[in-house]
């Protein structure tokens, strides 16, 4: 996609979304949460660029929530639970990235999983200090200091999601356009020739790792402040394969595609749980299934017409 | 410790045979995984659904017989019939209609496609049966409980799980690994699982291999759901947590190892029934505890190949 055609797509985004948030207020929960998700994704599109599929992705978000949900009592401010939310899931990807970024493919992935599944139980077994499967409430927190009212606490969580998912999508697209970000698709076609030009392939993709975990972590806490209640599931590895689920759905190609199919993703969600309360996940994984067949290329695909290119592609 | 083995040496026992029950059915979903994984390159996230549908399938039948009047032996046809019933027809179904249009794409597409089966079956499966437990045990009743000698105790057991599981996990072990080796449907498996392009160039019919592996494999994940569906309540879940679980055994073991899933299976399954019985917390951490502390030495798996790099 050219640039003007993404920077004019970001903006007609941006004034739907707003729109949407405005005119509808019974979706602004919704579009919150679709843009934290959102967030989420685009950091597991970093690992995507480099051939990577993480299956245990959502243990930084449920850490950023679950961040959120424990510091909360004590220090009930958005604007420092946020960014320590995130600078813990960094940290936090820092240290598993050391480890797994040694592994490739299929047991990159597994590895993954397995750490998210530990974390999993861990918040479901520990009753005691993480309530299990009943889960924590978060309380109403406090914005620089000051204590709104319901909707402008909700219009500031909007705006706020809006805001990271504007900067963080730019700052992804500068990144993946850097040296830095072009080796990640090295990676992905043949590591070896990358490492015989002398770059180090592994330090490469834990840059990109501990990215992404900052990002799932900041995903989760906006989602933390959002929903007000954090359970296990968060972790739970199908949790992880949704925010694949939202990738592709959305595009790999571009820094708007996480968006677009996180959006795209709880609107189906809400109104097919709403249609039918039973199978809302049978037309969900309908959904995705049309999407692969017929159009590989994402919803940002079909809206820059090359529906027929497959994503995360060599672009 | 020999006080503590004086105080907790029968729960050990009692761990060990959970254990071996335990592994028996991890095996036979593990196994499968793996023989689809070598020939297709596909990560199926829905076996974990054949297993659940096969356990279900397996349950109504074998309630169906009861309530017909037939002998508690007859659940062990329903066991059978269920298992082929959804190996044979969903197995070839995904194979054909939703498999066969990806095998060209990027592996995170073939594996979000399972992911979405794995999604659509799930609801399928609850349509169907409802979220009510569905619980039917004639099989294992039919067999009644063993005493297992155990130091200067005895263990009850139940004789199905004692003889029947493990003695069909063993059964597929060695019938599977006859078939791949001296056979020639299994050698051309093989052949396919090793190269595929070689494989084809020497005539082999690569698309009929992939069918019959896929099919095979389905049933083998429905022939485990189907021996569990006795032993435990059916809820929905069942398959989710089946096959995170044996995604950690077979990479544990190493892709592409029979034996080698056999004796991992044995020892997560070990693993994870004394976590029952001694520290319950971390039941479900175990296995993953077990292949990551793998995985840290040996970055190929237990019995994985270290594969060449390519320039």
């Amino acid at each position: 996609m050219s640039r003007r055609a993404e920077a004019l797509l970001a903006l007609l985004g941006v004034a739907a979304l707003i729109f949407t948030a405005w005119a509808a207020p019974w979706l602004r929960f919704v579009l919150t949460v679709a843009l934290a998700k959102g967030l989420g994704v685009l950091g597991l599109l970093l690992l995507l660029r480099a051939g990577q599929v993480s299956f245990g992705h959502a243990m930084f978000l449920a850490l950023g929530a679950y961040t959120v949900a424990f510091a909360a009592p004590s220090v009930p401010e958005t604007l420092v639970l946020l960014p320590a939310a995130a600078l813990l899931a960094g940290v936090a990807g820092l240290l598993i990235g050391l480890f797994v970024v040694r592994y490739r493919d299929i047991f990159f992935g597994m590895l993954n999983l397995a750490l998210s599944m530990v974390f999993y139980s861990v918040l479901e077994k520990f009753y005691a200090v993480t309530k299990g499967t009943d889960g924590i409430r978060v309380p109403p927190l406090t914005i620089a200091g000051l204590e709104p009212v319901r909707e402008t606490q909700e219009w500031v969580m909007f705006g706020l999601a809006l805001g990271l998912a504007l900067l963080c999508a730019l700052g992804v697209r500068a990144y993946l356009a850097s040296p830095m970000g072009q080796a990640l698709a090295g990676i992905k076609t043949r590591e070896t020739r990358l490492e015989f030009l002398g770059v180090p392939a592994r330090r490469v993709l834990l840059f990109a790792y501990v990215l992404s975990a900052t990002m799932g972590g900041a995903a989760g806490a906006l989602i933390a402040m959002t929903s007000r209640h954090v359970t296990p599931q968060l972790a739970y590895w199908t949790s992880s394969g949704e925010l694949i689920f939202i990738g592709i759905l959305g595009g790999a190609g571009s820094a708007l595609g996480p968006f677009l199919g996180a959006a795209a993703f709880e609107l189906v969600r809400v109104y097919a749980a709403a249609a039918v309360a039973d199978a809302w996940q049978m037309i969900l994984g309908g959904v995705l299934l049309a999407v692969i067949l017929f159009a590989p290329g994402g919803l940002i695909g079909i809206l820059s017409g090359r529906a027929q290119q497959r994503p995360a592609g060599r672009a | 410790m020999g006080e503590w083995f004086a105080e907790n040496g029968l729960l050990l026992g009692l761990a060990g045979l959970d254990g071996l029950a335990y592994a028996a059915l991890v095996f036979m979903v593990a196994v499968g995984l793996n023989l689809v994984f070598g020939v297709l390159r596909i990560v199926n996230v829905a076996h974990g659904s054949l297993f659940a549908i096969g356990a279900y399938t397996a349950a109504s039948i074998g309630l169906f017989f009861t309530a017909q009047g037939l002998p508690p032996a007859a659940g062990y046809a329903a066991l059978l019939l269920g298992a082929a019933l959804v190996g044979g027809v969903l197995g070839p179904l995904i194979e054909r209609v939703v498999l066969r249009r990806v095998y060209g794409y990027e592996d995170v597409l073939q594996l979000l496609v399972t992911f979405a089966l794995f999604m659509i079956l799930e609801d399928m499966q609850k349509l169907v049966w409802g979220v009510q437990p569905v619980f039917q045990d004639s099989p294992m009743k039919a067999l009644g409980t063993v005493e297992v000698p155990f130091g200067d105790d005895t263990i009850p057991f139940t004789a199905y799980q004692l003889f029947v599981l493990p003695g069909v996990a063993v059964a597929t072990l060695i019938g599977l690994a006859w078939f791949l080796r001296r056979t020639l449907t299994g050698r051309v498996i093989v052949a396919v699982t090793t190269d595929k392009e070689a494989a084809t160039a020497m005539g082999i019919d690569a698309v009929r291999v992939t069918l019959l592996t896929f099919t095979f494999g389905a049933a083998l994940a429905a022939l485990g759901g189907a021996l569990a569906s006795p032993t435990t309540s059916l809820v929905p879940g069942i398959g989710a947590s089946t096959i995170v679980l044996s995604f950690a055994v077979v990479a544990t073991a190493g892709l592409g190892q029979i034996e080698g899933a056999a004796l991992t299976s044995l020892l997560i399954g070990m693993g994870r029934s004394a976590a029952v019985y001694f520290a319950p917390e971390l039941e479900v951490v175990v296995p993953y505890l077990i292949m990551v502390a793998v995985l840290l030495v040996r970055p190929q798996g237990l019995f994985g190949v270290v594969e060449a790099r390519r320039v």
